[in-house]
């Protein structure tokens, strides 16, 4: 039996930087450096996992669409120990949104071939966290989301949902879409040994054509949706800080009645 | 005028209050139409007709308790069908975006997720989202098909506005995807008897300096005299000092109260992605030079094992 897993990652500005606004209000991705999603580390760690579990011959293939700078998160996600990498890279690509986004790899993972997708509960830039669901949709497969625990045997994936209401057992069969969240378990950090194998794994680059794609069906022109305006937050006002010298919380507690929160 | 569809989330027909809230928008827009599935669906009907839905269509079956989002997509899938309305609003839980998500992609409609405000605008309705960790604010659209919004808690006031509220039952035949996933066990969360975290109208947190999860019977006394949400950051949450569903983060919920007190959390900026929105936000921390600093509307700088009791006890005397 072989199990081949396809790990959906995105390359990101970093949280740190000074994120913002290109002009065509698409999100700035060459002023601010760039990492693989934290988020998904933890879809990678999973597979790994998925992989030293099972007695099957598991592949690993990571896929992004992004800019060509996207490669650093092929390469970060390779040397933390997946096998071979994807990269859909074509310019026609600026812009698109989600909707576009679940299109694209939704090709890409069906060009590859796949058992089981795993993906990061959501991107840290866009942070909408729909791209599982729609991946499921679009493969027309189950999709087993936002999950702290996951496990595969007998081309059956379960796993534990954590909700505000409930926590939820679930299950299905094979082929399937994961989502999996930063409870899953800590993302391993690449070894020497794993950052100089990854140097000599095969990391493919496909195109729109290669996806039988239009440029129209992606991209700012194809977006189903759009951007206005982005303004810059103003800086809150400057509070009033005191340092306790005894009464810190009996004055904590005067400012708290009088904004009439007591 | 035009219909806007509100999906219901409800437990047992009891209406959680972000779908209140989402009345108030959609009737900005058009005239609110209810979707209400499950068990208790049409208990819903009373309390969605005080808050402006004219009409609510139920539905019940045992797939949507069984199976993960699909046959509430269906649903959901049904009720646009049946009613072509202006606009569809889900609440921006978890699971209302999954909804969502895979409705707008089966109705050929673009999405907006997390959105904290919602006007009638020339081209169809404007949503308001607060990105990169609230540091910009966007205005957008959906440029195709009917436009699918998921709204966070707290983005409008909950508001009376009676209206007839007639149910209807809704037609579903589910999808042969409804069944893919089923539910195999759960396990509700214990209450606390406190607010929801991302429905609190007062949120009062611990991080790193809480120092230890016995610890936080402070930060729970401070907020059962406010009658708040308990938050924690990531570091107290991976620290194992509290449970997950309380992280208030990137990683965890987005809160947007009237009144946010930091305890003890330096303010990293995977925790200011999920509080700076809150209207007043007060800090208590050792370290004059924390960031959480830079946020507050009233800073305490000092030791909150000696500040948090001090303020819970005269919090509690003012109440008499």
């Amino acid at each position: 039996m072989s199990l081949r897993i396809v790990v959906t990652v995105k390359y990101v500005p970093d949280a740190t930087g000074d994120r913002h606004f290109a002009d065509d209000l698409t999100v700035d991705r060459d002023d601010v450096d760039g990492l693989l999603s934290e988020l998904d580390e933890y879809a990678v760690e999973q597979a790994l996992q998925i992989s030293e579990n099972s007695d099957d011959d598991v592949e690993i293939t990571v896929l992004t669409v992004g800019p060509e700078d996207a490669k650093d998160a092929l390469r970060k996600a390779l040397s933390m120990g997946a096998d071979k990498a994807i990269h859909v890279e074509d310019d026609d690509l600026h812009g698109t949104d989600a909707i576009g986004t679940s299109l694209v790899l939704a090709k890409a993972i069906e060009k590859a071939g796949y058992d089981l997708v795993i993906s990061g509960l959501a991107s840290t830039d866009g942070t909408m966290g729909v791209v599982p669901a729609l991946l499921a949709e679009r493969l027309g497969v189950p999709q087993v989301t936002l999950l702290s625990e996951v496990s595969v045997e007998d081309g059956t994936v379960k796993g534990r949902r954590d909700g505000d209401a409930a926590s939820e057992q679930l299950e299905a069969s094979l082929p399937a879409v994961v989502s999996v969240t930063d409870q899953s378990g800590e993302a391993r950090y690449p070894s020497f040994k794993g950052i100089m194998a990854a140097k000599k794994k095969p990391v493919e680059s496909w195109d729109l054509s290669d996806l039988d794609l239009e440029a129209e069906e992606v991209g700012l022109e194809g977006a189903w949706t759009a951007v206005d305006s982005a303004t810059e937050r103003p800086a809150r006002t400057a509070g009033t800080i005191v340092k306790d010298e005894g009464e810190g919380g009996k004055q904590l507690a005067e400012f708290l009645a009088g904004q009439k929160f007591i | 005028m035009a219909e806007v569809l509100v999906f219901v989330d409800h437990v047992d027909g009891a209406v959680r209050k972000p779908t209140l809230e989402l009345l108030t928008l959609a009737r900005r827009i058009g005239e609110p139409v209810a979707v209400a599935l499950g068990a208790g669906a049409e208990n819903t009907a009373a309390a969605l007709a005080e808050h402006g839905a004219v009409k609510v269509l139920t539905h019940d079956a045992s797939e949507y308790a069984d199976y993960l989002v699909v046959p509430k997509v269906d649903a959901l899938q049904a009720a646009v069908e049946a009613v072509s309305p202006a606009a569809v609003l889900v609440p921006s839980s978890a699971e209302g975006k999954e909804i969502a998500a895979r409705l707008a992609l089966r109705i050929g409609s673009g999405i907006i997720t997390d959105a904290t405000d919602i006007e009638a605008g020339d081209e169809g309705p404007v949503a308001t989202q607060s990105v990169f960790a609230a540091s910009f604010t966007t205005k957008s659209r959906v440029s195709k098909g009917t436009p699918v919004i998921t709204v966070k808690p707290n983005s409008a006031a909950v508001e009376a506005a009676p209206a007839a509220g007639a149910v209807e039952a809704l037609a579903v035949t589910f999808s042969a995807q409804a069944t893919g996933t089923k539910v195999t066990g759960r396990t509700p969360r214990e209450s606390t008897g406190r607010p929801e975290l991302t429905e609190a109208a007062i949120v009062v947190s611990g991080g790193r300096g809480v120092n230890g999860a016995e610890n936080f019977a402070l930060i729970e006394s401070l907020a059962d005299s406010l009658g708040a949400a308990v938050g924690a950051s990531r570091a107290a949450v991976d620290a194992g000092w509290y449970p997950h569903t309380n992280q208030v983060g990137q990683t965890g919920k987005s809160v947007s109260p009237q009144l946010y007190i930091a305890n003890g959390i330096s303010g990293a900026i995977q925790h200011r992605a999920g509080m700076q929105t809150s209207k007043t936000i007060v800090a208590v921390n050792k370290d004059a030079e924390a960031p959480i600093f830079d946020l507050v509307d009233y800073g305490v700088v000092g030791d909150l094992f000696d500040v948090v009791p001090q303020l819970t006890e005269e919090i509690n005397t003012r109440k008499g």
